[in-house]
């Protein structure tokens, strides 16, 4: 038996889970979240809109084939889905701390103490899962044995939009066409799956005025947090659409801010949906899709402007997935049609954005 | 779309047979589930299936059913009878799909007017002929497994050499890869090829992948175009061993994301551009070291690998798929479990599950047993846990073969290590338990077995905590905190008492509780946890239950309140138990759920349809050990537990449940065990005056010749410790007693055997029923048609009996009512009696249901289950007031031998039973019963030529008869020497033909074999003992590598003879179970 530092996982209603650190031991604070996703852990590590949050995956058995190197290609990065890794924590049942896949370089366990993100392990995820199903998303901490304590502070008013954005402007690609893309925090595979069509992204910071750049559609990305936060988008959405009638694709939070700007409100989610199966259908039609989805919150449907529709569905719960303009080619999609990880069946989405370039 | 969709009033439903080596249980369930689909619409339902013992085939499931050959000829004499408008073809396995393309292809479907549910024909024959599969994805630009089909060896030969050996050869249109195998030069090639073209016309020729990973996606698509992949799973073993043998997971453990999503994406794909509607099963060969894959192939139907997946996930494929061929989408329908979110999800797994084959390969004398791409395995299990470790220890002792897990098992002696790793067999597993024992790293194993390091290095983590226990000598030294890492990795507390207490561990059930009570007193209990398709993000109230360690709380609240009844399962099927005791285990959860009380099932069997979640109030899909029964137990505080209906394997916990105080409901531990104890049955037996055959338990060989001196040859032999092949034989003389001992067994002290007395020529009969408080309330009596010697579940059974002396049925009826007071009897039990003359012995009595109860009871129309269930839960019962004497009918039931699947093995009964499923059909007399119901066993009424050697003087005057009626019917006789003497000696022509030590003299046996001269071989072996003379084997392996029919019993063959010679087939009613009063 390997001797490990024991962990507690200490939630903010004083319930305790009791495990073994195998990451960087840190005692760390954040949200709670689980993911019901059973492979892609080198993804949702990196999506940058897991930041600050402390991760649960619901599969049992994590580390499996090992975490593949960061390599970045034209500022993209080969295999992860930005350049770090954004959870505050992970947390398992059963570690694997050995690996076995021909793209691996090296160890879960290696990767978070390299990037002193803490991991523990020997949980009884199911538990945890379903405590937060009842009790809602909370926050928590983790206090590794022999390390100093932290408080567990609440998130929610904290801008992470703003610390997961990009700082600068950056280019990609010489396709075609040309999107600017407002980084709420992109997940590189959205980048990915506009270069693959030919386009060419402008991936702006989520604050940034892009109203002088020459561009044929404006996108608007994913990332963490309250969409509440984010009025500086909002606002610069709304000059957009008073300005002009480009198509506009907005992705996750890209379908809040862009619900925002057409007047509607969010709401906070009792835990969220995180996760490769979630149910959606396109509203009016029989065409559904499995996604995968990452967000804490929603769009309130009913507060929705009148030249404004919902869009997509979540079959499971019936909260809102996506929004279109009844004139305009402005559409949104709460799930990620780039998936990384997850089914590719909504890929098809980026297809009919390209088309209204 | 381009399909309608009709608005159904009646459907039929065609079912897969007798259970068989790559067609199992897992049809009864894909079948009973579809029935139900139609059930809840309102559609009429029929269904055509002569497997008996089924839950499809019961009272209620479907509202027509025919017992009878699921073959073209008598699906369409059932379709001109029933006129329904649609048909069912994706249910019953390989068996049901092929007489589907063929009523397709035949016009019939078309002339009826009947519609097939589900994904079309030409969507089926898309997928079956290997060349139109390979040009319609290549449509799609996705790759296969290049493959060249040939119509002869010799073409086979030439695309092989363009190949490149290794490479692969299969039969098209084949269940379970029958007839498939990988040649590594010319040599292999025309044996596997000649073989695979006696199946097939066609035979293909493909690039070995040996080594590749092999990958499974379940794939369901509506008319809408809708796609969900409901479960991938991965093969522990590499490609090469058919998935039918392989070790499975789910989900996959070493695949990325990426990888996961490609493959996914491909089946989609696939199954888009295909035009499955309903469900589909696509395998991928998969690289190891980069994302390239190939199509190996795609099952457009129900399948085992699809059961497995609907009891791995909670996602009921069948009942999904029965739907979606009605034309609903699936966002039209519900999860079952959740009930409230739709059925279009992918479920999220919050655990890992692993099946495990079973293997029987003891049984079979001469078989081969190394692993390839043909399946030879009878069964399988699910274990499920939140650990590999976990889920594969469990799974290694539900498989039910004296193996207690990974680690702490009986030393196995493995002369080659290397070679058992290279060339794996049933034993593998074990084979790299002992590797690792002997220093053997994860990449030595890799290297040699080709097994992912993942999977190794996990089942190292076992052997590294194996050994840490090893170091302690008392169980109480065993820190906690080990003791539970142990727990989490699957140990059971037989492997941590073993491992600390070595061979020093004298009484075992002490030990055991010794671990049990210190793990309690440490709070080292399991957890519950339900399998609810969306790993806990939805609140589900699903009974479908596992224990797992590797937790701190129960997903389930226990009232306590003494209102459940437990029904313990049959496990994994295997020779001698099988689908007849689901069958069983369904019937009595149903009556403890009507009667108002929770019915609790136990059971790990993924193939069953007792491990449908529908049917009962809470599934604990986990072990059937003492160890975990009782941490069931205590969970549940049931009223009682029900041990009777699930075969041996509940059974024998009797006595241990009992000292732990279980209440056992019905016959008492203590008269079970006075029953299973030999010695203490056989002073009962005594006492009663009740005749047995002498027997007496030996432990040196002088004992066992004076012994022989006493009652004479032949003499039955059952040592208690088995070196290799099977555990019971028949010795006519000195000279083969001495061999099977020397050979065999052991004889000592410790391992006594058991000698006794054989009586030739003597009838066998059974008698199930159903006693209170010792009074018989009701019986079956039923005749084999075999002479003893041939075991109960090989034998052909009819019942009720026709040619008995009502004196000795007097007899039976007697004798049994005596047992049945003297051992208290309150329940379902069955006793197996000889009779010669007048005079009857009892073999054995067994105080639970038996192998026939479903036999008996459907054609009775009695429920023996539903009964005996009322009786142990203490339920006022009527004495029914119909007997057997009564039935204007008569039932038989035939075993169904899967000897063309497990190559080399000598097709020949014996006291060992060697059947893997049954039939049963009914007729007005027992003629054309026989003839129903040895069509469904797969044998054909002959064209013209008959092969006959027929044994010792008295089988060959026994078969007298029945060959002047086939001569006088205008059959050919073709008859070896002795046999071909005899026949001519009482007149009956017939030509000779030559034994194959006869090589130099025309014509020869084999060849007309070889040739298709032949329509039926009747062989009897000269004598009993299963190492039969090499000529005889010979034959009869011809005739069954070439698929022709053989009889090798006697008296079966006189059975069947006057059968087809009594009557031709279209004499043969076409009537339902119902229609026979």
């Amino acid at each position: 038996m390997r001797t490990l530092k024991s962990a507690s996982l200490i939630l903010e209603d004083g319930t305790i889970f009791r495990g073994k650190s195998f990451g960087y031991d840190k005692s760390v604070a954040g949200e709670v979240v689980f993911n019901t996703a059973m492979t892609g852990y080198p993804e949702s590590l990196t999506d940058p809109s897991y930041k600050g949050q402390l991760l649960v995956f619901t599969y049992p058995i994590i580390g499996n084939y090992g975490v593949p190197a960061n390599k970045l290609v034209d500022n993209l990065s080969l295999y992860y889905e930005s350049e770090n890794i954004h959870v505050n924590a992970v947390i398992i049942s059963d570690y694997s701390f050995e690996y076995s896949h021909w793209n691996a370089d090296k160890t879960l366990a290696q990767w978070l103490q390299e990037e002193k993100i803490t991991g523990i392990f020997d949980i009884d995820t199911r538990a945890l899962t379903k405590h937060l199903r009842e009790k809602g998303a909370m926050s928590g901490k983790i206090v590794i044995e022999g390390c100093e304590d932290v408080e567990i502070v609440d998130h929610n008013s904290r801008n992470l939009v703003a610390e997961a954005s990009c700082k600068e402007v950056m280019e990609y690609g010489a396709g075609n066409k040309r999107v600017v893309m407002v980084d709420c925090g992109v997940k590189h595979n959205i980048v990915r799956c506009l270069l693959e069509r030919n386009v060419s992204v402008v991936r702006v910071p989520w604050d940034y005025d892009y109203s002088h750049i020459n561009y044929d559609g404006l996108f608007i990305t994913n990332g963490p947090g309250n969409p509440d936060l984010c009025e500086p988008t909002v606002e610069n959405i709304r000059k957009t659409i008073a300005d002009n009638s480009k198509p506009i694709f907005g992705i996750c939070m890209g379908n809040h801010l862009l619900a925002k700007a057409a007047g509607a409100k969010t709401y906070k989610l009792k835990y969220g949906h995180r996760g490769h199966n979630q149910p959606v259908r396109e509203v009016g039609t029989n065409r559904c899709y499995i996604t995968t989805q990452n967000h804490g919150f929603a769009v309130d449907e009913a507060t929705l402007g009148s030249d404004w529709a919902p869009l997509y569905v979540n079959m499971n719960d019936n909260t809102n997935e996506g929004i279109r303009h009844k004139s305009r080619p402005y559409l949104s999609a709460q799930f990620h049609p780039e998936a990384s990880s997850g089914p590719t069946d909504a890929e098809v989405l980026f297809d009919d954005f390209v088309k209204l370039l | 779309m381009a399909q309608e969709i009709r608005k159904f009033k009646k459907v039929l439903l065609l079912g897969s047979g007798a259970l068989k080596i790559g067609e199992a249980g897992e049809f009864d369930y894909s079948g009973s589930q579809a029935l139900k689909a139609m059930k809840e619409e309102g559609i009429a339902t029929v269904l055509i299936n002569p497997n008996i013992a089924t839950v499809q085939t019961s009272e209620g499931v479907a509202d027509k059913i025919y017992f009878l050959p699921v073959t073209p000829y008598f699906v369409e004499r059932v379709i001109e009878k029933e006129r329904p408008d649609g048909i069912l073809l994706a249910f019953g396995g390989q068996t049901a799909l092929n007489c589907g393309v063929s009523l397709y292809e035949s016009g019939v479907l078309a002339k009826y007017d009947i519609q097939v549910l589900g994904t079309p024909v030409q969507a089926i024959m898309d997928t079956e002929d290997r060349e139109l599969f390979v040009k319609k994805l290549d449509e799609i630009d996705v790759k296969t497994i290049k493959s060249v089909a040939v119509n002869s060896v010799e073409d086979a030969h030439k695309a092989a050499q363009e190949l490149g050996y290794p490479v692969i050869i299969r039969a098209a249109y084949a269940l379970g890869g029958l007839g498939s195998g990988f040649c590594d030069n010319e040599e292999q090639l025309r044996v596997l090829g000649e073989k695979a073209l006696s199946f097939s016309p066609q035979i293909l020729v493909e690039k070995s992948l040996k080594g590749w990973k092999e990958i499974e996606y379940e794939v369901v698509r509506d008319r809408y175009d809708n796609c969900i992949t409901v479960c991938n799973m991965e093969n522990f073993d590499p490609l090469g061993i058919h998935t039918g043998e392989s070790i499975v997971v789910a989900p996959t453990q070493t695949l990325t994301n990426s990888e996961c999503q490609k493959l996914r994406e491909l089946a989609i794909r696939i199954v888009r551009h295909v035009g499955i509607v309903g469900e589909c099963n696509v395998q991928f060969a998969f690289d190891t070291d980069s994302e390239d894959y190939r199509v190996i192939e795609v099952n457009a139907r129900l399948s085992r690998s699809s059961a497995l997946a609907s009891k791995a996930t909670g996602y009921p494929l069948a009942f999904v798929a029965a739907k979606i061929g009605l034309g609903y989408g699936l966002a039209e329908l519900k999860n079952s479990v959740t009930k409230t979110t739709p059925a279009f999800f992918e479920p999220a797994i919050d655990y890992i599950v692993c099946k495990i084959p079973r293997w029987d390969l003891g049984k079979f004398q001469g078989v081969d047993r190394e692993l390839g791409s043909s399946m030879k395995s009878v069964g399988e299990v699910m274990a499920i846990g939140r650990t590999f470790e976990e889920a594969i220890q469990k799974g290694l002792r539900m498989i039910g073969q004296g193996m207690h897990g990974f680690v702490e098992n009986k030393e196995l002696v493995i002369p080659d290590i290397d070679k058992a790793l290279n060339a794996p067999t049933d034993k593998r597993i074990f084979v790299i338990s002992k590797a690792f024992r002997q220093g053997y790293t994860v990449d030595q194993i890799h290297q040699l077995t080709k097994i992912d390091r993942w999977f190794l290095q996990r089942l190292y983590n076992i052997i590294e905590t194996a050994e840490e226990i090893e170091t302690y000598s008392n169980i109480a030294d065993v820190p906690a905190e080990l003791l539970h890492h142990a727990k989490k990795q699957g140990f059971s507390d037989f492997q941590i008492a073993r491992a600390c207490l070595k061979e020093n561990m004298v009484n075992v059930d002490e030990a055991l509780i010794e671990v049990r009570n210190r793990r309690k007193a440490l709070g080292i209990v399991p957890v519950v946890k339900q399998i609810d398709t969306l790993a806990a993000e939805y609140p589900a109230q699903t009974n479908y239950l596992y224990l797992t360690y590797n937790g701190v709380e129960n997903d389930v609240d226990y009232q306590g309140d003494k209102r459940s009844v437990i029904v313990l399962g049959s496990g994994a099927y295997r020779i001698g138990s099988s689908v007849e005791f689901d069958w069983c285990s369904v019937n009595a959860l149903t009556t403890v759920r009507k009667e108002g009380w929770r019915s609790v099932m136990i059971n790990y069997n993924p193939e069953t349809v007792s491990t449908d979640y529908d049917m009962c109030d809470r599934l604990y899909f986990d072990e059937l050990t003492f160890e975990r029964v009782m941490d069931i137990i205590e969970l549940e505080n049931p009223h009682g537990v029900i041990l009777s209906v699930g075969g041996q394997i509940p059974n024998n916990l009797a006595t241990r449940l009992d000292a732990q105080k279980v209440n056992i409901l019905g016959t008492s531990a203590y008269d079970i065990d006075h029953a299973e104890d030999r010695h203490k049955f056989s002073s009962m037996l005594d006492e009663l005056g009740i005749d047995q055959p002498r027997w007496r338990e030996l432990t040196s060989l002088d004992d066992i010749y004076d012994f022989v001196d006493e009652v004479g040859y032949p003499v039955l032999v059952r040592p208690s410790y088995v070196l290799s092949g099977a555990a019971m034989n028949v010795c006519s003389n000195n000279s083969e007693l001495e061999m099977f001992l020397k050979l065999a067994a052991n004889v000592s002290k410790q391992h006594p055997v058991v000698v006794s007395e054989f009586i030739q020529n003597a009838k066998e009969i059974e008698m199930d029923a159903v006693a209170r408080d010792g009074e018989v309330l009701l019986y079956a009596i039923s005749e084999h048609i075999e002479f003893a010697g041939v075991h109960s579940g090989d034998a052909t059974i009819q019942f009720p009996p026709q040619k008995l002396y009502v004196e000795t049925m007097r007899r039976i009826k007697k004798v049994a009512g005596q047992i049945a007071k003297a051992l208290h009897i309150s329940g379902p039990f069955n006793i197996q009696f000889l009779a010669k003359n007048n005079d009857i012995k009892v073999i054995e009595c067994n105080l639970r249901a038996s192998r026939s109860f479903p036999f008996v009871s459907k054609v009775l129309k009695i429920n023996f289950i539903e009964l005996a269930t009322r009786v142990m839960m203490g339920l006022p019962v009527e004495k029914p007031a119909k007997n057997e004497f009564d039935l204007d009918y008569v039932g038989i039931k035939a075993s169904q031998f899967s000897f063309s699947r497990l190559q080399k093995a000598d097709p020949v009964l014996g006291v060992d039973m060697a059947s893997t499923g049954e039939v049963g059909c009914i007729g007005d007399d027992t003629s054309e019963a026989v003839l129903k119901s040895m069509l469904s066993v797969g044998y054909r009424v002959p064209e013209k030529n008959i092969l006959l050697s027929t044994g010792g003087a008295k089988q060959k005057a026994a078969l007298l008869d029945a060959a002047r009626t086939l001569h006088e019917k205008g059959y050919n006789l073709y008859a070896t020497g002795g046999s071909h003497q005899f026949l001519n000696d009482n007149g009956i022509p017939a030509v000779k033909v030559y034994w194959p030590s006869e090589g130099d003299k025309e014509p020869q046996a084999l060849q007309m074999l070889h040739d298709k001269q032949i329509d039926l071989v009747v062989n009897i072996p000269k004598n009993l003992t299963a190492t039969e003379l090499s000529n005889g084997y010979k034959i009869r392996r011809a005739a069954i590598d070439f698929n022709i029919p053989l009889i090798t019993n006697a008296r079966l063959a006189d059975a069947f003879i006057h059968a087809f010679c009594s009557m031709s087939v279209d004499e043969i009613q076409i009537k339902s179970w119902d229609e026979y009063k």
